[in-house]
């Protein structure tokens, strides 16, 4: 028991729009989102170079040195 | 008297207002939708960033109409390829696939780089995007954005915010003469005079940001530009007198009380 709960709270490092972040082993894509962004519904996500559409955020797990992009709509000419 | 149908037509959809305006340098949110209600805009322009972790902001789409055609620019792009990434990306945010193409590599006029333009307009048009493109006026780049599948040509009147007006007049007007798909005059435009100038030459449309977004009352300068934009095309339409050198009496000329 001891073990698996060390193993759920190992932490991880992935760089999250350009910054170094620890989050938890094993988290999703779609907790990190719903965690950093007000507005998810117009949030587009790249992870390492590839867009993963909004219907594969739950079923994407981050791992170790990830890049991840979080892009969304702001004022522009 | 009003004139029937005179609607411009981007892509196959119809919009009956030729004022597109761009969302950025707002003071307030609601100064945003302020000025886009008072501009009958049916197109406005946003632009893709990073979210800031750190920050909670604000969502810009939620200001916006329902009803207007979102046009999502490469802004931040410096090449085509970067061109290419951003409009996929905005294409995955569901907001459709309407892209501005802005390729820049001068920060300091901020023109757009012609070929890199063109590259990057093929590249979006085979992919399925409405590419609108930004260019500085240049009839052969016209002409290559033209077979490349474009769905305008937007050139500059003058560098990005800098409110100079139509300092590239006589070779917009090359592309209006020139040029089947419509001709929307981007960047540059500071007072609506400057606007009705480019549609009386025959524009087909203007975009404008910066002079409606840092004025003191953006939503009146909104809808200074929208009417200026009307009168310019009315003006446009009316088939406009040729300039004279000499004068010409609008009198009759025979003396008044003798001959």
């Amino acid at each position: 028991m001891f073990r698996y709960l060390k193993l759920r709270n190992k932490k991880m490092n992935v760089t999250l729009n350009g910054k170094p972040k620890d989050i938890s082993d094993r988290t999703t894509l779609e907790t990190i989102i719903r965690g950093h962004c007000q507005s998810p519904e117009h949030v587009v996500a790249e992870l390492n170079g590839s867009i993963i559409g909004r219907s594969f955020w739950e079923s994407t797990t981050l791992k170790e040195n990830d890049r991840l992009e979080l892009v969304s709509f702001v004022g522009g000419g | 008297m009003t004139v029937q149908n005179d609607n411009l037509t981007i892509a196959g959809k119809t919009f009956t207002s030729r004022f597109l305006l761009g969302t950025g340098k707002f003071s307030s949110k609601t100064a945003l939708a302020e000025s886009i209600a008072a501009s009958n805009a049916e197109i406005v322009t946003v632009a893709l960033r990073r979210i800031d972790i750190d920050q909670h902001e604000e969502n810009i789409i939620q200001y916006i109409p329902k009803n207007v055609t979102l046009l999502v620019n490469t802004s931040g792009a410096r090449n085509a390829q970067e061109a290419l990434r951003i409009a996929r990306l905005a294409r995955e945010s569901g907001c459709g696939n309407w892209i501005k193409v802005e390729v820049i590599n001068d920060s300091k006029y901020l023109l757009p780089d012609n070929a890199e333009t063109v590259k990057a307009t093929e590249l979006l048009v085979k992919e399925g995007f409405i590419v609108l493109p930004y260019m500085s006026p240049d009839l052969y780049i016209a002409r290559e954005l033209v077979a490349a599948g474009a769905a305008t040509v937007m050139p500059l009147g003058s560098p990005i915010g800098s409110n100079k007006g139509l300092k590239t007049k006589e070779l917009i007007q090359i592309l209006i003469n020139e040029i089947d798909i419509p001709i929307i005059v981007d960047a540059g435009l500071g007072a609506p005079s400057q606007a009705a100038e480019a549609m009386e030459m025959g524009a087909d449309a203007v975009l404008v940001n910066t002079a409606v977004a840092t004025a003191g009352n953006p939503q009146l300068i909104a809808q200074a530009f929208a009417e200026a934009v009307k009168a310019g095309r009315l003006a446009y339409l009316s088939g406009l007198p040729s300039e004279k050198i000499c004068a010409e009496a609008s009198s009759p000329l025979t003396g008044f009380l003798y001959e």
